[in-house]
């Protein structure tokens, strides 16, 4: 019914450069923590969704298309290995999606949980790594779930397939943290929700050369690509899943986009987290 | 006396045009129990937050021990516990788990802030609760949770914002109780309210704040002797009448108050005033004779009352 009759004292527990050095981890464990309230349902989908995908779309319409356009086949393979790396970029972009937005805005809106963690020794910025740093360990177990399921269904060609999953990751990361970023701004999220699911997200999805090449649309809406995490990481797993070829300038392009995507995002991000904290 | 833990001189916060603190200078010392009472608006949450080296301030200086907030921020932070207005605890984590987390945002060992959980727990009564998720507490329980949470890293000083707001009255005393424990380890209290019995109970000194100014400064006992009388009568006429008799009572007593609902009247001895009234043949419909209370401190510093 008390506390310890010898009380130390903060100024002799607490150790406020420890904290400036491990912040965004102590963030990201309890982060965690709380993603594994319901981490059988983030596993069962992360699962399930490639394997639905890749029987319905890689080998259902596959079949179809496989058919028609004969022994040439879809970038010179079959559509389901066409399809894959798509769709395997695109589950690291979802993912990193779901755990960057929402948390964002439970702790400025719904809980003001970042409140309270800036109330400890925690800075705005370190709760904004914290966060990021979350939700790139749930891009890559759900990539790795999904090449594993890639695998399973033969659709992993070269030896180095296994490299798209960092390369899938990149992209989750480089577009989560952006959208962390957009997030943190938000004071009315549900307007938000509407037009990032129906004007970015579908647009991204159904544009970035995910279904069928990029090169095969009409000219002017290329540029949805262009400006697609999606389909720069895309490009990348196809020639690591099969050998599609990629122009060393175009490998450039790839990473350098995604890299200054990641870098802006996360700056952004710290900046906004610290910010709205100092309010 | 030493020097003060919290020094503030001429602290002002704007939000655009307005002014939520407008120039106030205050000190605390260690150990003492400081309390900023005022109604909603006041700036008092404002205020707070800025104490607790989050929000920054627009002009003025502010050190807390010995540091100043703008520039030192985890390092102070480091030594405060904080309870906010509104619980923000996490409410997807059980009760032993937000108050594992927290210990861990302060960079404390694993093997200390297990030790520290347990008797946290032991301290809120919240021990049969321990695997409860937070969601599932009573308003009373979140309180205390969020209080104990606040005293994981063992802080130098206690911030409390409108601790026992919303809550019963069975639980602002289990509250009160466990302050007044802290207080006794040596625990330098912060305390914002707008009940003027919880300031009385709690704080060792205070300053009565409206619309963002310190009206007064001093312990609840000098702010009564200096702007309050020893005794109040309480009379009640009916909400038509209260006026107009009001009016005739003005030259029987120190000071009055019409309020729509009574008539407050300042005196030294009130049962001898309430005589005299009874003798001049006006007859309330009920009249009650009490101490003052830091309540008519602020009626007279504003004319207005606490809670309105």
């Amino acid at each position: 019914m008390s506390l310890t009759q010898i009380r130390q004292g903060s100024l002799v527990l607490v150790d406020a450069a420890r904290v400036q050095s491990r912040g965004a981890f102590y963030v990201a464990q309890s982060r965690i923590r709380q993603m594994m309230t319901w981490i059988w349902l983030i596993l069962g989908i992360a699962i399930a969704n490639p394997i639905l995908y890749l029987i319905s779309v890689g080998i259902g319409l596959g079949g179809l298309i496989d058919k028609s356009v004969g022994p040439a086949g879809v970038d010179g393979v079959k559509y389901l290995t066409f399809l894959a790396p798509a769709l395997l970029a695109q589950a690291a972009i979802q993912g990193t999606m779901d755990e960057t937005v929402f948390p964002t805005i439970e702790g400025f809106k719904w809980h003001k949980t970042f409140y309270s963690m800036n109330a400890t020794p925690l800075s705005g910025a370190q709760i904004s790594y914290g966060v990021f740093l979350t939700a790139l360990f749930r891009a890559f177990y759900t990539v790795v779930l999904y090449f594993g399921v890639m695998w399973a269904f033969g659709a992993l060609e070269s030896p180095r397939a296994w490299l798209a999953i960092p390369t899938a990751v990149f992209a989750g990361a480089s577009f989560g943290a952006l959208m962390q970023a957009l997030a943190a701004r938000l004071e009315d999220e549900n307007i938000f929700f509407v037009v990032l699911g129906r004007f970015v997200m579908m647009p991204l999805f159904m544009f970035s050369g995910t279904f069928f090449p990029l090169t095969s649309m009409p000219f002017f809406l290329q540029w949805i690509g262009w400006i697609s995490p999606l389909w720069h990481a895309t490009e990348l797993g196809r020639n690591l899943t099969y050998g599609h070829p990629i122009s060393p300038t175009m490998m450039w392009v790839h990473f350098v986009f995604l890299g200054v995507m990641l870098v802006v995002g996360l700056y952004f991000s710290a900046r906004i987290f610290t910010k709205r904290l100092a309010k | 006396m030493s020097n003060p833990l919290i020094s503030a001189r001429g602290l002002t916060k704007k939000f655009g045009d307005f002014t939520a603190v407008n120039g106030i200078d205050f000190d605390v010392y260690k150990g003492e129990s400081f309390g900023f009472l005022g109604p909603n608006g006041a700036g008092k949450s404002t205020a707070m937050r800025i104490i607790g080296a989050t929000s920054q301030r627009t002009s003025g200086t502010i050190s807390i021990l010995g540091k100043d907030p703008e520039l030192h921020g985890p390092q102070i932070r480091a030594h405060l516990g904080v309870v906010p207005q509104q619980d923000n605890l996490d409410m997807q984590l059980s009760v032993a788990e937000n108050l594992y987390i927290y210990g861990r945002y302060f960079g404390l060992s694993r093997k200390f802030v297990k030790g520290k959980v347990n008797e946290l727990l032991a301290f809120a009564q919240l021990e049969e609760k321990r695997d409860a998720k937070v969601e599932t507490l009573s308003g009373g329980m979140k309180r205390r949770l969020t209080i104990a949470r606040a005293l994981v890293s063992e802080p130098e000083i206690l911030m409390l914002d409108e601790p026992t707001t919303g809550l019963d009255p069975q639980a602002r005393h289990i509250l009160w109780d466990r302050l007044f424990r802290l207080k006794e380890q040596g625990v330098t209290l912060l305390i914002t309210t707008h009940f003027m019995d919880e300031a009385e109970q709690l704080c060792d000194r205070l300053i009565v704040m409206d619309k963002g100014s310190i009206m007064a400064e001093g312990s609840p006992a000098s702010l009564i002797k200096n702007y309050a009388t020893k005794e109040v009568l309480e009379l009640r006429f009916g909400s038509d009448r209260n006026q107009e008799m009001g009016a005739k009572l003005r030259t029987m007593c120190e000071r009055i108050e019409e309020l729509p609902d009574r008539v407050l009247m300042y005196t030294e001895d009130g049962e001898a005033l309430l005589e005299k009234i009874y003798s001049a043949d006006l007859h309330p419909k009920t009249s009650l004779v009490r101490r003052s209370s830091l309540e008519d401190v602020f009626l007279r510093l504003t004319g207005r009352t606490l809670i309105e």
